[in-house]
Parts: structure tokens; C-alpha cells; sequence
């Protein structure tokens, strides 16, 4: 299983902090798609992953038990 | 304890405490604060939401960075969550360095860090709505979707 957090504008959109899903197998890029599609989510292009708290790439491949960050542009400071 | 997010007011004099050394020839302090004006809209209040235990660890990168490029720096940074009105602070960043050039140089870089790669949001909240703020640069929000051309422009 793995734990889907959202953050900002995506968390509105989906309505929650996170999501537990299985993601295990797809590519960050495959998730990412997939969520838009099921939560309309706005603005996905300009959205980074993190992968365990770490920035990840769209072509990494998420395995079981890893935590999946959305992050939308950052706006702190 | 270098790096951290705080849903309590930050104390400054704390963040300074945590870079004094004795090689130190100077500590600039950066202090972020809640400007009420943003082209001419006014801002009523802030929400800040932080992915929090990402935001430490970028934060310590930056602290990293700054140490390696900077020689004998230390670096202290503490950012604040949660509701903020016109004129909370924001953000502390505190950097010391043998001279005061470096001084001021790596605080620059340090706050400049935080807008590209910390995972932290402001909504901002005006008389007429509210808007999760969206680009690493600084408060400009894509209500269609993606920047336009003005946005990419500025």
C-alpha cells in the first residue's frame, strides 16, 4: 500500500490529506495521470512528486510502501 | 534543531542564538513578514500549510548548500504555519560568516532556496476570496489553469 498526500490546491480538489492506494508497479507520470483524471485535478502540469520526502522524476517507479507527495509550486518565504 | 517549522510565533532572538560562534565577524537575520498590499489588493490574512517533515529536510539542504558554498557559515532557518495577519512573521533565517559580505550573500540564497524547493503554501485571503498562491517566484496564482504569457513575462 501506499500513502497519497496532497497539499494546496489538491487537497481541495480531492477533499482529503491523503489517500491510501497500492501504486506499487506505476511510474510517478502513470499516478500522477491517473488522479487527475479521477479528481479533475487543476493544474497538474506545473505539480512535482516526492517519493519519501524526496523530489522524484515523472519516470520513477513507486514501490510498495513508498509515500507519494503532490506538490504543487511552492509559495513559502 | 537548525531547521524548523513552527506553528507558534517564532521567536527571532532564538533563531540568532543558534548561529553565534566565535569565528563569526557577522549574523544577518532575514525576517519574513505579511505585507498587506500585493498590487494593490489587500490582503486581509495568510494560511501557511507545510508538508512538514519534507520542509525539514529541504530546509537543511539549503542549510547544507550554504555551508559548502559559503566557508565557516552556519545557518538557522524557522518558518512558520498556520494563520498569519498582516505583519506576523513569517520567516526567520539567521546566517553567520566569518565576513559580512558572505553574510548577507548566503541569507540572500538561503530565502531565494525556500521559494523553489520547500514544500510550503500560502492561501491568501482578500475581502472578495481566497487563493492557494502557485509559482515558485513569487504570489501569482493560475486560475486557468497554466501561467499565461504576462505571468512567464514578469
Amino acid at each position: 500500500m501506499n500513502k497519497v498526500l496532497f497539499f494546496a490546491h489538491l487537497r481541495d480538489a480531492v477533499g482529503e490529506e491523503f489517500l491510501k492506494l497500492d501504486a506499487s508497479g506505476k511510474s510517478v507520470g502513470e499516478l500522477k495521470a491517473e488522479l487527475a483524471a479521477i479528481y479533475n485535478l487543476p493544474k497538474v502540469d506545473t505539480v512535482m512528486t516526492a517519493i519519501n520526502e524526496e523530489f522524484a522524476q515523472d519516470d520513477e517507479v513507486i514501490q510498495d510502501g513508498d509515500e507519494i507527495a503532490f506538490i504543487p509550486p511552492v509559495s513559502g518565504g | 534543531m537548525n531547521f524548523q517549522i513552527s506553528k507558534e510565533p517564532i521567536d527571532i532572538q532564538s533563531v540568532i542564538d543558534k548561529v553565534v560562534q566565535r569565528n563569526a565577524g557577522a549574523i544577518t537575520t532575514f525576517i519574513g513578514t505579511v505585507r498587506e498590499l500585493t498590487k494593490g489588493k489587500k490582503t486581509l490574512f495568510l494560511i501557511y500549510d507545510a508538508y512538514e517533515a519534507m520542509a525539514v529536510k529541504k530546509l537543511e539542504q539549503i542549510g547544507k548548500e550554504i555551508e559548502e558554498r559559503w566557508e565557516g557559515s552556519q545557518v538557522a532557518i524557522t518558518h512558520r504555519v498556520g494563520r498569519l495577519d498582516i505583519t506576523d512573521i513569517a520567516v526567520v533565517i539567521a546566517v553567520s560568516t566569518p565576513h559580512r559580505a558572505d553574510a548577507y550573500d548566503a541569507n540572500r540564497y538561503a530565502i531565494e532556496r525556500i521559494k523553489e524547493i520547500v514544500p510550503i503554501w500560502k492561501k491568501e485571503h482578500w475581502e472578495d476570496g481566497e487563493e492557494w498562491m502557485g509559482n515558485q517566484l513569487e504570489t501569482v496564482a493560475y486560475p486557468s489553469g497554466k501561467p499565461e504569457e504576462s505571468d512567464l513575462n514578469e
